[in-house]
């Protein structure tokens, strides 16, 4: 099941320019939660600080809490690696890795994890591509064909399967459908509705229908600070702050 | 036919005499660097395949005079030194590749750089004398080791930068997706990292080979040469190159058709095994990779 994330006072560096100002936040669990705003505005590194991915590049700096359930994800005991282990995410680009086949990218996070037992794999495999909605598509090839050779759209449903199979809470999409076309981009919508019953997500988007069709609650990240966050119907028909309704209207951004 | 447009329609004739000239000029360039090659090889045919023979790849040197015997030994032992060769150049080169790669984005990870272009520029015979000091003196005799820590020493610079420059191609959006998995950051290296460069790495590996496979001087007071079957890699071991070098400049007939048939030999089995490393690597290999 999902749980929520609680965000506290969390800033973030890229060496010396502060890409996040003191956000606070609380994502419901089992909902989808749209992190909306212009480009260079903070959405991507706000959810890759929630898994602590914002740190495996070079010269960054978070400071603040963020809490997973009851994990505390920049606690002292708290390894990013298990972090990440309970946090999915699925990429802008779809990634899957290129050397492995199908099944292999879907068992990859078990099997690097040291998971070896062949018939529980082969059952979370199905699952997860069941959930992602691409087994019918790929169950006749799956030791066959390596994970570049799908379509693009099939790709990013690749992705989110091997996010899956390693059970997370949370799935953090960031902009899982902006190098996809409409038809790609309806079954990744399709899928949200079906996964947001059993996970938390968060998804980072620049399409505001998409947020509008997908979310029931919305944030609005300017210039790296979080304008506002509310239900995704309030922000889309009569939000509080001039700048929201400047954005969402078209006005800039 | 003739009325139906075609792309080039619209295309001024300077435009298209511009595409057939730069056209023939890629295919000369491929036939220039192709003809030495064949050249090299048509004329090691010819010169050396009459003295191949079922005795000249199952039998030792003969002393002069003595008709037959063959180059069994100096093919063993080239295999002998190779192997101590690869076994010394492929982690240590694989490993600075990843580290370079991985973590030397800083000053040190220059200097290591640079160090590598220079090792990959140093004489061969400078490279043996180097051998010759650490295990010869050592040992206090000539010996496959020797030999094989020479070409060993050659082998890493090529298979570093090859590693690093194949490592640095896999796009940093594969190692994010291992890394949020959960994957720890050794384990995303050398699951995911390594295993999507492999195809090149292996190039880069199959390069240095063929390179060292060849070489003569390092050889000269390392491996020495030997005119029996051995493969204690204690002892002096023949080695092909060595073998056709002392058989090139002795003043007997025999002796040159021998190195000529030694040196096809030579290039044979290395084709042969870069072949062979390909195979086994493309086998390994999914489909619909690039």
């Amino acid at each position: 099941m999902g749980v929520g994330i609680e965000v506290e006072s969390l800033n973030a560096w890229f060496g010396a320019a502060q890409a996040l100002h003191d956000i606070a936040m609380r994502i419901a669990p089992n909902h989808a939660t749209a992190i909306i705003g212009p480009s260079g505005c903070g959405k991507s590194t706000f959810v890759r600080c929630i898994n602590r991915m914002h740190e495996t590049l070079p010269e960054t700096r978070v400071s603040g809490k963020v809490r997973i359930g009851d994990m505390d994800v920049y606690g002292n005991g708290t390894p990013a690696v298990q972090v990440r282990r309970h946090v999915g995410m699925v990429f802008q680009k779809p990634n899957p890795f290129p050397a492995m086949s199908i099944y292999d990218n879907v068992a990859a996070g078990l099997k690097l994890n040291g998971f070896r037992d062949k018939g529980k794999l082969d059952e979370v495999v199905e699952r997860s591509l069941r959930m992602a909605a691409l087994w019918d598509e790929v169950k006749d090839s799956l030791n066959k064909k390596s994970g570049a050779s799908l379509s693009g759209g099939q790709q990013q449903r690749l992705c989110i399967a091997r996010a899956l199979a390693v059970e997370p809470n949370v799935l953090l999409m960031d902009e899982p459908a902006s190098a996809l076309d409409p038809i790609s981009t309806g079954k990744i919508e399709d899928l949200i509705f079906q996964l947001k019953q059993n996970y938390t997500i968060v998804i980072v988007t620049h399409n505001m229908q998409q947020a509008a069709r997908v979310a029931e609650f919305t944030g609005f990240f300017l210039l790296g600070n979080l304008i506002e966050f509310d239900k995704t119907e309030k922000i889309f028909t009569n939000p509080s702050d001039k700048r929201t309704e400047d954005y969402i209207t078209g006005r800039f951004g | 036919m003739r009325n139906r447009p075609t792309r080039t329609d619209g295309i001024s004739w300077l435009r298209r005499l511009k595409d057939h000239l730069a056209t023939a000029a890629a295919v000369a360039a491929v036939l220039l660097v192709l003809l030495p090659l064949a050249a090299i090889f048509i004329y090691l045919v010819q010169r050396g395949i009459g003295s191949i023979n079922w005795a000249f790849l199952t039998r030792t040197p003969t002393p002069v005079g003595v008709p037959g015997g063959g180059m069994a030994n100096a093919i063993l032992g080239t295999g002998v030194i190779l192997a101590i060769a690869s076994a010394i150049g492929v982690p240590l080169g694989i490993g600075a590749g990843v580290f370079l790669s991985e973590y030397g984005r800083n000053p040190f990870g220059d200097a290591i750089r640079f160090t590598a272009d220079v090792l990959n520029g140093v004489p061969s015979i400078v490279i043996g004398i180097v051998a010759y000091s650490l295990v010869v003196l050592r040992q206090k005799h000539f010996s496959a080791l020797a030999g094989g820590v020479a070409l060993g020493i050659m082998m890493i610079p090529t298979i570093t930068r090859a590693t690093e420059e194949m490592l640095l191609l896999v796009p940093v959006s594969v190692r994010e997706a291992a890394l949020g998995l959960g994957v720890s950051r050794w384990r995303t290296t050398v699951s995911i990292t390594l295993r999507t460069a492999a195809a090149g790495i292996v190039t880069g590996i199959m390069l240095a080979f063929a390179r060292v496979a060849g070489e003569t001087a390092p050889l000269l007071f390392t491996a020495f040469g030997s005119q029996f079957w051995s493969a204690n890699i204690n002892q002096p071991i023949a080695a092909l190159p060595l073998q056709i070098f002392v058989y090139a400049i002795s003043p007997y007939d025999e002796w040159h058709r021998q190195a000529w048939a030694g040196a096809l030999v030579l290039i044979l089995l290395i084709v042969g095994t870069i072949a062979v490393v390909r195979l086994i690597a493309s086998r390994g290999m999914m489909k619909g990779t690039a």
